[in-house]
Protein backbone atom coordinates (compact mmCIF):
# COMPACT_ATOMS: atom_id res chain seq x y z
CA UNK A 1 0.00 0.00 0.00
CA UNK A 2 2.63 2.52 1.05
CA UNK A 3 4.81 1.38 -1.80
CA UNK A 4 2.17 2.06 -4.43
CA UNK A 5 1.50 5.43 -2.78
CA UNK A 6 5.18 6.37 -3.12
CA UNK A 7 5.01 5.26 -6.70
CA UNK A 8 1.99 7.44 -7.38
CA UNK A 9 3.64 10.43 -5.72
CA UNK A 10 6.77 9.87 -7.79
CA UNK A 11 4.72 9.71 -10.94
CA UNK A 12 2.92 12.94 -10.12
CA UNK A 13 6.16 14.70 -9.19
CA UNK A 14 7.93 13.55 -12.32
CA UNK A 15 5.11 14.68 -14.58
CA UNK A 16 4.62 18.00 -12.82
CA UNK A 17 8.30 18.80 -13.24
CA UNK A 18 8.29 17.66 -16.86
CA UNK A 19 5.31 19.87 -17.68
CA UNK A 20 6.92 22.81 -15.91
CA UNK A 21 10.11 22.18 -17.86
CA UNK A 22 8.43 21.93 -21.25
CA UNK A 23 6.14 24.91 -20.64
CA UNK A 24 8.47 27.71 -21.81
CA UNK A 25 9.17 25.91 -25.04
CA UNK A 26 5.55 24.93 -25.57
CA UNK A 27 4.61 28.55 -25.06
CA UNK A 28 7.14 29.71 -27.63
CA UNK A 29 5.76 27.17 -30.10
CA UNK A 30 2.20 28.34 -29.40
CA UNK A 31 2.96 32.01 -30.08
CA UNK A 32 5.09 31.26 -33.11
CA UNK A 33 2.36 29.30 -34.87
CA UNK A 34 -0.54 31.63 -34.07
CA UNK A 35 -1.35 35.19 -35.16
CA UNK A 36 -0.03 37.94 -32.92
CA UNK A 37 -3.49 38.54 -31.45
CA UNK A 38 -3.27 35.19 -29.65
CA UNK A 39 0.06 35.84 -27.96
CA UNK A 40 -1.50 35.84 -24.54
CA UNK A 41 -4.97 34.49 -25.27
CA UNK A 42 -5.44 30.80 -25.15
CA UNK A 43 -7.98 29.48 -27.52
CA UNK A 44 -7.73 25.89 -28.63
CA UNK A 45 -9.31 26.82 -31.95
CA UNK A 46 -7.08 29.78 -32.69
CA UNK A 47 -6.10 29.70 -36.36
CA UNK A 48 -2.69 28.23 -37.08
CA UNK A 49 -0.35 30.22 -39.25
CA UNK A 50 3.17 30.19 -40.66
CA UNK A 51 3.11 33.91 -41.24
CA UNK A 52 5.37 34.67 -38.26
CA UNK A 53 8.09 32.50 -39.74
CA UNK A 54 7.71 34.17 -43.11
CA UNK A 55 7.94 37.62 -41.53
CA UNK A 56 11.04 36.70 -39.54
CA UNK A 57 12.68 35.13 -42.57
CA UNK A 58 12.13 38.32 -44.58
CA UNK A 59 13.06 40.75 -41.82
CA UNK A 60 16.63 39.51 -41.40
CA UNK A 61 19.08 37.57 -43.61
CA UNK A 62 18.55 34.30 -41.78
CA UNK A 63 19.39 32.21 -44.83
CA UNK A 64 22.86 33.71 -44.81
CA UNK A 65 23.17 33.24 -41.03
CA UNK A 66 22.29 29.58 -41.39
CA UNK A 67 24.85 29.13 -44.12
CA UNK A 68 27.49 30.79 -41.90
CA UNK A 69 26.67 28.58 -38.93
CA UNK A 70 26.69 25.51 -41.12
CA UNK A 71 30.11 26.33 -42.55
CA UNK A 72 31.35 27.18 -39.06
CA UNK A 73 30.31 23.99 -37.29
CA UNK A 74 31.50 21.84 -40.21
CA UNK A 75 34.90 23.51 -40.28
CA UNK A 76 35.32 23.17 -36.52
CA UNK A 77 34.22 19.54 -36.56
CA UNK A 78 36.61 18.57 -39.36
CA UNK A 79 39.48 20.41 -37.66
CA UNK A 80 38.76 18.86 -34.29
CA UNK A 81 38.50 15.36 -35.76
CA UNK A 82 41.79 15.57 -37.64
CA UNK A 83 43.89 17.33 -35.00
CA UNK A 84 42.28 15.39 -32.15
CA UNK A 85 42.79 12.02 -33.84
CA UNK A 86 46.47 12.65 -34.55
CA UNK A 87 47.21 13.93 -31.06
CA UNK A 88 45.20 11.23 -29.30
CA UNK A 89 47.00 8.58 -31.34
CA UNK A 90 50.37 9.93 -30.24
CA UNK A 91 49.33 9.86 -26.58
CA UNK A 92 47.71 6.43 -26.75
CA UNK A 93 50.34 4.55 -28.71
CA UNK A 94 53.78 6.02 -28.20
CA UNK A 95 56.18 6.52 -25.33
CA UNK A 96 58.14 9.72 -25.75
CA UNK A 97 59.88 12.30 -23.60
CA UNK A 98 57.56 15.04 -22.39
CA UNK A 99 54.44 12.92 -22.77
CA UNK A 100 53.08 13.60 -19.31
CA UNK A 101 53.74 17.32 -19.43
CA UNK A 102 52.13 17.64 -22.84
CA UNK A 103 49.12 15.65 -21.72
CA UNK A 104 48.79 17.87 -18.66
CA UNK A 105 48.77 20.85 -21.00
CA UNK A 106 45.91 19.24 -22.91
CA UNK A 107 43.98 18.74 -19.68
CA UNK A 108 44.50 22.40 -18.74
CA UNK A 109 42.23 23.30 -21.63
CA UNK A 110 39.34 21.47 -19.99
CA UNK A 111 39.30 24.30 -17.47
CA UNK A 112 40.85 27.31 -19.19
CA UNK A 113 38.90 27.43 -22.43
CA UNK A 114 39.40 29.94 -25.24
CA UNK A 115 35.93 31.25 -24.25
CA UNK A 116 37.35 33.21 -21.34
CA UNK A 117 40.52 34.47 -23.02
CA UNK A 118 38.56 36.82 -25.26
CA UNK A 119 40.84 39.82 -24.81
CA UNK A 120 44.08 38.14 -25.85
CA UNK A 121 42.52 35.97 -28.52
CA UNK A 122 40.98 39.05 -30.11
CA UNK A 123 44.43 40.60 -30.22
CA UNK A 124 45.83 37.48 -31.92
CA UNK A 125 43.03 37.32 -34.47
CA UNK A 126 43.50 41.00 -35.28
CA UNK A 127 47.24 40.50 -35.71
CA UNK A 128 46.49 37.66 -38.14
CA UNK A 129 44.16 39.98 -40.06
CA UNK A 130 41.24 37.60 -39.63
CA UNK A 131 38.70 39.90 -37.94
CA UNK A 132 35.22 39.40 -39.35
CA UNK A 133 35.83 36.05 -41.01
CA UNK A 134 34.30 32.67 -40.25
CA UNK A 135 37.83 31.36 -39.80
CA UNK A 136 38.30 33.74 -36.89
CA UNK A 137 35.37 32.17 -35.06
CA UNK A 138 36.61 28.66 -35.74
CA UNK A 139 40.36 28.56 -35.16
CA UNK A 140 40.50 28.98 -31.38
CA UNK A 141 38.36 25.86 -31.13
CA UNK A 142 39.81 23.46 -33.67
CA UNK A 143 42.26 21.97 -31.18
CA UNK A 144 40.03 20.76 -28.38
CA UNK A 145 41.51 19.42 -25.16
CA UNK A 146 38.25 17.65 -24.49
CA UNK A 147 38.30 15.95 -27.90
CA UNK A 148 41.90 14.82 -27.54
CA UNK A 149 41.19 13.47 -24.08
CA UNK A 150 38.08 11.61 -25.19
CA UNK A 151 39.73 10.03 -28.22
CA UNK A 152 42.81 9.07 -26.24
CA UNK A 153 40.63 7.21 -23.74
CA UNK A 154 39.01 5.31 -26.60
CA UNK A 155 42.28 4.57 -28.38
CA UNK A 156 43.81 3.21 -25.17
CA UNK A 157 41.23 0.42 -25.16
CA UNK A 158 42.29 -0.84 -28.60
CA UNK A 159 43.78 -4.33 -28.06
CA UNK A 160 47.57 -4.45 -28.40
CA UNK A 161 47.33 -7.72 -30.36
CA UNK A 162 45.47 -6.02 -33.19
CA UNK A 163 48.14 -3.34 -33.44
CA UNK A 164 50.94 -5.90 -33.39
CA UNK A 165 49.27 -8.00 -36.05
CA UNK A 166 48.93 -4.95 -38.27
CA UNK A 167 52.58 -4.13 -37.69
CA UNK A 168 53.65 -7.61 -38.74
CA UNK A 169 51.64 -7.21 -41.91
CA UNK A 170 53.82 -4.22 -42.63
CA UNK A 171 51.32 -1.41 -42.11
CA UNK A 172 52.71 2.07 -41.67
CA UNK A 173 52.11 4.20 -38.57
CA UNK A 174 49.38 6.20 -40.27
CA UNK A 175 47.96 3.06 -41.85
CA UNK A 176 47.48 1.51 -38.42
CA UNK A 177 45.74 4.66 -37.23
CA UNK A 178 43.34 4.73 -40.16
CA UNK A 179 42.70 0.98 -40.48
CA UNK A 180 42.76 -0.15 -36.84
CA UNK A 181 42.18 2.70 -34.40
CA UNK A 182 39.71 4.94 -36.21
CA UNK A 183 37.20 2.20 -37.18
CA UNK A 184 37.10 1.00 -33.58
CA UNK A 185 36.38 4.51 -32.32
CA UNK A 186 33.37 5.30 -34.54
CA UNK A 187 30.89 5.52 -31.64
CA UNK A 188 33.18 8.00 -29.87
CA UNK A 189 33.43 10.10 -33.03
CA UNK A 190 29.64 10.16 -33.31
CA UNK A 191 29.17 11.10 -29.67
CA UNK A 192 31.83 13.74 -29.75
CA UNK A 193 30.54 15.07 -33.06
CA UNK A 194 27.05 15.59 -31.68
CA UNK A 195 28.35 17.35 -28.59
CA UNK A 196 30.70 19.53 -30.62
CA UNK A 197 28.11 20.51 -33.23
CA UNK A 198 25.51 21.45 -30.64
CA UNK A 199 28.08 23.36 -28.61
CA UNK A 200 29.32 25.45 -31.52
CA UNK A 201 25.89 25.92 -33.04
CA UNK A 202 24.92 27.54 -29.74
CA UNK A 203 28.10 29.50 -29.12
CA UNK A 204 27.57 33.24 -28.88
CA UNK A 205 30.12 35.41 -27.08
CA UNK A 206 33.18 34.80 -29.23
CA UNK A 207 31.34 35.08 -32.59
CA UNK A 208 29.75 38.29 -31.30
CA UNK A 209 33.19 39.74 -30.67
CA UNK A 210 34.93 38.80 -33.90
CA UNK A 211 32.16 39.29 -36.45
CA UNK A 212 30.47 42.46 -37.59
CA UNK A 213 28.82 41.76 -40.91
CA UNK A 214 25.99 39.68 -42.33
CA UNK A 215 28.45 37.58 -44.34
CA UNK A 216 30.08 36.10 -41.24
CA UNK A 217 27.54 36.19 -38.41
CA UNK A 218 26.26 32.84 -37.16
CA UNK A 219 22.57 32.41 -36.30
CA UNK A 220 22.98 33.04 -32.57
CA UNK A 221 24.47 36.49 -33.14
CA UNK A 222 21.97 37.18 -35.92
CA UNK A 223 19.11 36.26 -33.64
CA UNK A 224 20.34 38.48 -30.81
CA UNK A 225 20.53 41.45 -33.19
CA UNK A 226 17.11 40.68 -34.61
CA UNK A 227 15.53 40.40 -31.16
CA UNK A 228 17.17 43.52 -29.78
CA UNK A 229 15.51 45.83 -32.31
CA UNK A 230 12.74 46.36 -29.82
CA UNK A 231 10.66 48.75 -31.88
CA UNK A 232 7.90 47.18 -33.87
CA UNK A 233 8.97 43.55 -33.96
CA UNK A 234 6.14 41.45 -32.56
CA UNK A 235 6.79 38.81 -29.94
CA UNK A 236 5.30 36.09 -32.07
CA UNK A 237 7.77 36.95 -34.84
CA UNK A 238 10.71 36.95 -32.43
CA UNK A 239 9.59 33.61 -31.09
CA UNK A 240 9.30 32.26 -34.62
CA UNK A 241 12.85 33.42 -35.30
CA UNK A 242 14.02 31.87 -32.04
CA UNK A 243 12.49 28.52 -32.92
CA UNK A 244 13.84 28.73 -36.42
CA UNK A 245 17.43 29.18 -35.26
CA UNK A 246 17.22 26.31 -32.82
CA UNK A 247 15.02 24.30 -35.19
CA UNK A 248 17.58 22.10 -36.96
CA UNK A 249 19.16 21.04 -33.66
CA UNK A 250 15.80 20.58 -32.01
CA UNK A 251 14.42 18.43 -34.82
CA UNK A 252 17.62 16.39 -34.94
CA UNK A 253 17.34 15.93 -31.20
CA UNK A 254 13.71 14.81 -31.31
CA UNK A 255 14.47 12.34 -34.10
CA UNK A 256 17.63 10.90 -32.58
CA UNK A 257 16.79 11.39 -28.92
CA UNK A 258 18.33 8.20 -27.68
CA UNK A 259 21.59 8.78 -29.56
CA UNK A 260 21.78 12.34 -28.29
CA UNK A 261 21.34 11.40 -24.67
CA UNK A 262 23.76 8.50 -25.01
CA UNK A 263 26.33 10.72 -26.72
CA UNK A 264 26.21 13.29 -23.97
CA UNK A 265 26.48 10.45 -21.47
CA UNK A 266 29.42 8.86 -23.25
CA UNK A 267 31.17 12.21 -23.64
CA UNK A 268 30.47 13.08 -20.03
CA UNK A 269 31.67 9.97 -18.29
CA UNK A 270 35.03 9.49 -19.90
CA UNK B 1 62.68 4.12 -30.29
CA UNK B 2 64.04 7.41 -31.60
CA UNK B 3 61.71 7.07 -34.58
CA UNK B 4 58.72 6.72 -32.27
CA UNK B 5 59.53 10.03 -30.62
CA UNK B 6 59.66 11.79 -33.92
CA UNK B 7 56.39 10.21 -35.00
CA UNK B 8 54.71 11.18 -31.76
CA UNK B 9 55.90 14.75 -31.92
CA UNK B 10 54.88 15.09 -35.55
CA UNK B 11 51.43 13.77 -34.71
CA UNK B 12 51.07 16.18 -31.81
CA UNK B 13 52.42 19.29 -33.46
CA UNK B 14 49.33 20.46 -35.39
CA UNK B 15 47.09 20.25 -32.31
CA UNK B 16 49.68 21.91 -30.12
CA UNK B 17 50.18 24.86 -32.45
CA UNK B 18 46.52 25.77 -31.90
CA UNK B 19 46.36 24.80 -28.24
CA UNK B 20 49.37 26.95 -27.43
CA UNK B 21 48.29 29.83 -29.66
CA UNK B 22 44.78 30.15 -28.29
CA UNK B 23 44.93 28.80 -24.75
CA UNK B 24 48.33 28.60 -23.09
CA UNK B 25 50.16 31.56 -24.58
CA UNK B 26 47.18 33.95 -24.19
CA UNK B 27 46.83 32.83 -20.57
CA UNK B 28 50.42 33.90 -19.97
CA UNK B 29 50.28 37.12 -22.00
CA UNK B 30 47.14 38.11 -20.12
CA UNK B 31 49.24 38.23 -16.98
CA UNK B 32 51.98 40.16 -18.77
CA UNK B 33 49.57 42.69 -20.31
CA UNK B 34 47.91 43.31 -16.97
CA UNK B 35 51.17 44.96 -15.93
CA UNK B 36 50.97 47.62 -18.67
CA UNK B 37 48.64 50.52 -19.43
CA UNK B 38 46.17 50.50 -22.30
CA UNK B 39 47.56 52.28 -25.38
CA UNK B 40 45.32 55.22 -26.23
CA UNK B 41 45.58 57.29 -29.38
CA UNK B 42 49.12 58.53 -29.66
CA UNK B 43 50.06 57.41 -26.16
CA UNK B 44 51.68 54.00 -26.36
CA UNK B 45 51.32 51.43 -23.65
CA UNK B 46 53.80 51.78 -20.80
CA UNK B 47 54.89 49.68 -17.84
CA UNK B 48 52.36 50.08 -15.05
CA UNK B 49 53.49 47.60 -12.45
CA UNK B 50 50.59 46.82 -10.17
CA UNK B 51 48.62 49.99 -10.98
CA UNK B 52 45.87 48.01 -12.72
CA UNK B 53 45.51 45.85 -9.65
CA UNK B 54 45.20 48.92 -7.46
CA UNK B 55 42.46 50.16 -9.78
CA UNK B 56 40.82 46.77 -9.48
CA UNK B 57 40.80 46.79 -5.70
CA UNK B 58 39.31 50.27 -5.71
CA UNK B 59 36.74 49.41 -8.39
CA UNK B 60 33.30 48.96 -6.80
CA UNK B 61 31.92 47.39 -9.98
CA UNK B 62 34.54 44.65 -9.83
CA UNK B 63 33.50 43.74 -6.28
CA UNK B 64 29.88 43.94 -7.32
CA UNK B 65 30.25 41.52 -10.25
CA UNK B 66 32.44 39.19 -8.20
CA UNK B 67 29.87 38.94 -5.43
CA UNK B 68 27.14 38.60 -8.06
CA UNK B 69 29.06 35.73 -9.56
CA UNK B 70 29.40 34.02 -6.19
CA UNK B 71 25.71 34.48 -5.44
CA UNK B 72 24.92 33.29 -8.92
CA UNK B 73 26.96 30.12 -8.33
CA UNK B 74 25.44 29.53 -4.90
CA UNK B 75 21.95 30.18 -6.19
CA UNK B 76 22.10 28.00 -9.29
CA UNK B 77 24.38 25.08 -8.51
CA UNK B 78 22.77 23.33 -5.50
CA UNK B 79 19.29 23.84 -6.94
CA UNK B 80 20.09 22.57 -10.41
CA UNK B 81 21.99 19.61 -8.98
CA UNK B 82 19.09 18.66 -6.71
CA UNK B 83 16.64 18.94 -9.60
CA UNK B 84 18.98 17.00 -11.86
CA UNK B 85 19.21 14.21 -9.33
CA UNK B 86 15.44 14.01 -8.98
CA UNK B 87 15.09 13.96 -12.76
CA UNK B 88 17.64 11.17 -13.12
CA UNK B 89 16.00 9.04 -10.43
CA UNK B 90 12.62 9.46 -12.06
CA UNK B 91 13.81 8.74 -15.58
CA UNK B 92 15.77 5.76 -14.32
CA UNK B 93 12.67 4.25 -12.74
CA UNK B 94 10.19 2.72 -15.09
CA UNK B 95 7.53 5.39 -14.75
CA UNK B 96 4.72 5.80 -17.25
CA UNK B 97 5.73 8.12 -20.10
CA UNK B 98 9.43 7.81 -19.44
CA UNK B 99 10.36 8.82 -22.97
CA UNK B 100 8.37 12.04 -22.69
CA UNK B 101 9.85 12.80 -19.28
CA UNK B 102 13.37 12.41 -20.56
CA UNK B 103 12.65 14.56 -23.58
CA UNK B 104 11.05 17.31 -21.50
CA UNK B 105 13.95 17.43 -19.07
CA UNK B 106 16.70 17.33 -21.64
CA UNK B 107 15.35 19.61 -24.37
CA UNK B 108 16.54 22.93 -22.82
CA UNK B 109 20.10 21.60 -23.03
CA UNK B 110 19.93 21.44 -26.81
CA UNK B 111 18.70 25.02 -27.25
CA UNK B 112 21.13 27.90 -27.68
CA UNK B 113 21.34 30.07 -24.55
CA UNK B 114 20.39 33.06 -26.72
CA UNK B 115 17.18 31.33 -27.79
CA UNK B 116 16.45 30.30 -24.22
CA UNK B 117 16.85 33.89 -23.05
CA UNK B 118 14.52 35.13 -25.79
CA UNK B 119 11.87 32.64 -24.78
CA UNK B 120 12.12 33.65 -21.13
CA UNK B 121 12.01 37.34 -21.94
CA UNK B 122 8.44 36.76 -22.90
CA UNK B 123 7.68 35.52 -19.40
CA UNK B 124 9.38 38.40 -17.70
CA UNK B 125 8.22 41.37 -19.79
CA UNK B 126 6.40 43.74 -17.40
CA UNK B 127 2.67 43.98 -17.91
CA UNK B 128 2.64 41.85 -21.01
CA UNK B 129 4.65 38.75 -20.11
CA UNK B 130 3.14 35.50 -18.94
CA UNK B 131 4.05 36.04 -15.28
CA UNK B 132 2.14 39.32 -15.17
CA UNK B 133 -0.74 37.86 -17.16
CA UNK B 134 -1.16 35.23 -14.45
CA UNK B 135 -0.59 37.43 -11.41
CA UNK B 136 -2.80 40.08 -13.02
CA UNK B 137 -5.76 37.69 -12.97
CA UNK B 138 -5.45 37.57 -9.20
CA UNK B 139 -5.34 41.34 -9.04
CA UNK B 140 -1.67 41.49 -8.10
CA UNK B 141 0.35 44.51 -9.23
CA UNK B 142 2.69 44.45 -12.21
CA UNK B 143 6.11 42.99 -11.60
CA UNK B 144 9.40 43.93 -13.19
CA UNK B 145 11.70 41.13 -12.14
CA UNK B 146 14.54 41.92 -14.53
CA UNK B 147 14.28 45.67 -14.05
CA UNK B 148 14.68 45.70 -10.27
CA UNK B 149 18.19 45.63 -8.75
CA UNK B 150 17.17 43.17 -6.04
CA UNK B 151 15.42 40.66 -8.28
CA UNK B 152 17.28 40.87 -11.63
CA UNK B 153 19.90 38.30 -10.66
CA UNK B 154 17.19 35.91 -9.47
CA UNK B 155 15.49 36.17 -12.81
CA UNK B 156 18.73 35.27 -14.54
CA UNK B 157 19.32 32.37 -12.13
CA UNK B 158 15.93 30.82 -12.86
CA UNK B 159 16.76 30.70 -16.56
CA UNK B 160 20.13 29.12 -15.84
CA UNK B 161 18.65 26.42 -13.64
CA UNK B 162 16.08 25.61 -16.30
CA UNK B 163 18.79 25.29 -18.92
CA UNK B 164 21.35 23.31 -16.90
CA UNK B 165 19.42 20.79 -14.81
CA UNK B 166 18.73 18.50 -17.79
CA UNK B 167 22.40 18.52 -18.73
CA UNK B 168 23.47 17.43 -15.24
CA UNK B 169 20.72 14.80 -15.22
CA UNK B 170 22.63 12.96 -17.95
CA UNK B 171 25.66 12.46 -15.72
CA UNK B 172 23.52 11.12 -12.89
CA UNK B 173 21.63 8.89 -15.27
CA UNK B 174 24.89 7.42 -16.50
CA UNK B 175 26.07 6.86 -12.93
CA UNK B 176 22.78 5.30 -11.83
CA UNK B 177 23.06 2.73 -14.56
CA UNK B 178 26.36 1.52 -13.16
CA UNK B 179 24.92 0.79 -9.70
CA UNK B 180 24.39 -2.97 -9.49
CA UNK B 181 20.68 -3.74 -8.95
CA UNK B 182 21.68 -6.47 -6.49
CA UNK B 183 22.78 -3.78 -4.03
CA UNK B 184 19.39 -2.11 -4.04
CA UNK B 185 17.74 -5.53 -3.88
CA UNK B 186 19.81 -6.49 -0.85
CA UNK B 187 18.84 -3.30 0.95
CA UNK B 188 15.19 -3.93 0.16
CA UNK B 189 15.35 -7.46 1.56
CA UNK B 190 16.84 -5.99 4.72
CA UNK B 191 13.62 -4.01 4.98
CA UNK B 192 14.89 -0.58 3.95
CA UNK B 193 12.29 1.81 2.55
CA UNK B 194 12.84 3.80 -0.65
CA UNK B 195 14.03 6.90 1.25
CA UNK B 196 16.53 4.91 3.30
CA UNK B 197 17.80 3.17 0.18
CA UNK B 198 18.34 6.52 -1.47
CA UNK B 199 20.06 8.05 1.55
CA UNK B 200 22.24 5.09 2.51
CA UNK B 201 22.94 3.37 -0.80
CA UNK B 202 22.23 5.40 -3.93
CA UNK B 203 23.32 8.86 -2.81
CA UNK B 204 26.71 7.79 -1.38
CA UNK B 205 27.43 5.84 -4.55
CA UNK B 206 26.63 8.95 -6.59
CA UNK B 207 29.03 11.11 -4.59
CA UNK B 208 31.82 11.12 -7.22
CA UNK B 209 29.27 12.20 -9.83
CA UNK B 210 28.04 14.96 -7.56
CA UNK B 211 31.58 16.26 -7.15
CA UNK B 212 32.23 16.05 -10.86
CA UNK B 213 28.99 17.83 -11.72
CA UNK B 214 29.67 20.51 -9.09
CA UNK B 215 33.06 21.35 -10.56
CA UNK B 216 31.52 21.52 -14.02
CA UNK B 217 28.76 23.72 -12.71
CA UNK B 218 31.15 26.14 -11.03
CA UNK B 219 33.22 26.45 -14.20
CA UNK B 220 30.03 27.07 -16.18
CA UNK B 221 28.90 29.73 -13.76
CA UNK B 222 32.03 31.70 -14.58
CA UNK B 223 31.92 30.99 -18.29
CA UNK B 224 28.28 31.23 -19.32
CA UNK B 225 27.13 34.83 -19.84
CA UNK B 226 25.23 34.65 -23.14
CA UNK B 227 21.83 35.06 -21.53
CA UNK B 228 22.87 38.26 -19.73
CA UNK B 229 23.16 39.99 -23.11
CA UNK B 230 19.49 39.36 -23.86
CA UNK B 231 17.88 39.39 -20.44
CA UNK B 232 19.36 42.36 -18.61
CA UNK B 233 22.53 43.60 -20.28
CA UNK B 234 24.08 43.32 -16.81
CA UNK B 235 21.71 45.92 -15.39
CA UNK B 236 20.09 47.61 -13.68
CA UNK B 237 23.22 49.25 -12.31
CA UNK B 238 25.30 46.06 -12.68
CA UNK B 239 22.89 44.17 -10.43
CA UNK B 240 22.96 41.13 -12.72
CA UNK B 241 26.40 41.48 -14.29
CA UNK B 242 28.87 38.61 -13.98
CA UNK B 243 32.67 38.64 -14.13
CA UNK B 244 33.06 37.53 -17.75
CA UNK B 245 30.33 39.91 -18.87
CA UNK B 246 32.17 42.74 -17.15
CA UNK B 247 35.39 41.68 -18.89
CA UNK B 248 33.53 41.86 -22.19
CA UNK B 249 32.22 45.34 -21.41
CA UNK B 250 35.59 46.66 -20.30
CA UNK B 251 37.39 45.19 -23.29
CA UNK B 252 34.93 45.74 -26.11
CA UNK B 253 32.78 48.66 -25.03
CA UNK B 254 35.28 50.82 -23.14
CA UNK B 255 38.30 49.37 -25.00
CA UNK B 256 40.36 49.32 -21.81
CA UNK B 257 42.23 46.16 -22.73
CA UNK B 258 44.84 46.34 -19.97
CA UNK B 259 42.18 46.49 -17.28
CA UNK B 260 40.25 43.72 -19.03
CA UNK B 261 43.42 41.62 -18.91
CA UNK B 262 43.70 42.33 -15.18
CA UNK B 263 40.13 41.13 -14.67
CA UNK B 264 40.88 38.04 -16.76
CA UNK B 265 43.81 37.25 -14.46
CA UNK B 266 41.37 37.15 -11.55
CA UNK B 267 39.11 34.81 -13.51
CA UNK B 268 42.07 32.58 -14.36
CA UNK B 269 43.12 32.55 -10.71
CA UNK B 270 39.64 31.44 -9.66
CA UNK B 271 39.69 28.63 -12.23
CA UNK B 272 43.20 27.69 -11.13
CA UNK B 273 42.07 27.39 -7.51
CA UNK B 274 39.24 25.20 -8.72
CA UNK B 275 41.69 22.98 -10.56
CA UNK B 276 43.78 22.57 -7.43
CA UNK B 277 40.67 21.88 -5.38
CA UNK B 278 39.55 19.32 -7.89
CA UNK B 279 42.94 17.64 -7.80
CA UNK B 280 42.85 17.20 -4.03
CA UNK B 281 39.16 16.42 -3.73
CA UNK B 282 39.00 13.73 -6.32
CA UNK B 283 39.98 10.18 -6.36
CA UNK B 284 40.92 10.67 -9.96
CA UNK B 285 40.59 7.01 -10.79
CA UNK B 286 36.85 7.32 -10.45
CA UNK B 287 36.52 9.46 -13.54
CA UNK B 288 39.62 8.98 -15.54
CA UNK B 289 39.45 5.19 -15.38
Amino acid sequence: MTLSLTRALNLIGAWALALLWILPLAYAVWTAFHPAAYEARFDLFAPLTLENFAKAWEAAPFARYFLNTFVLVTAILIGQFILGTLAAYAFARFEFPGRNILFALVLVQLLVMPDILIVENYRTIRALGLIDTIGAIAIPYIASGFGIFLLRQTFMSVPKELVEAAQIEGMSTLGILLKVYVPLAVPTYLAYGLVSVSHHWNNFLWPLIVTNSVETRPVTVGLSIFASIDSGVEWSVINAATLMTSGPLLIAFLLFQRQFVQSFMRAGIK
Amino acid sequence: MQRNWIHAWLLLSPAFVFLLAFTHIPAVTTLWNSLFTTPRGRRPSRWAGLENYETLIADPIFWKVLSNNIWFALGTIPTSIAIALAMALWVNEKLAGRGFLRMAYFTPTVLPMIAVANIWMFFYTPGFGLIDQITGRFGLPQSNILGQPDTALWGVMAVTIWKEAGFFMIFYLAALQTIPPSLIEAARIEGAGPWTIFRRVTFPLLMPTTLFVSINAVVNSFRMVDHIFILTGGGPDNASSLLLFYIYEVAFRFWDTAYAATLTVILLAILGLLAIGQFFLFDRKVHYR
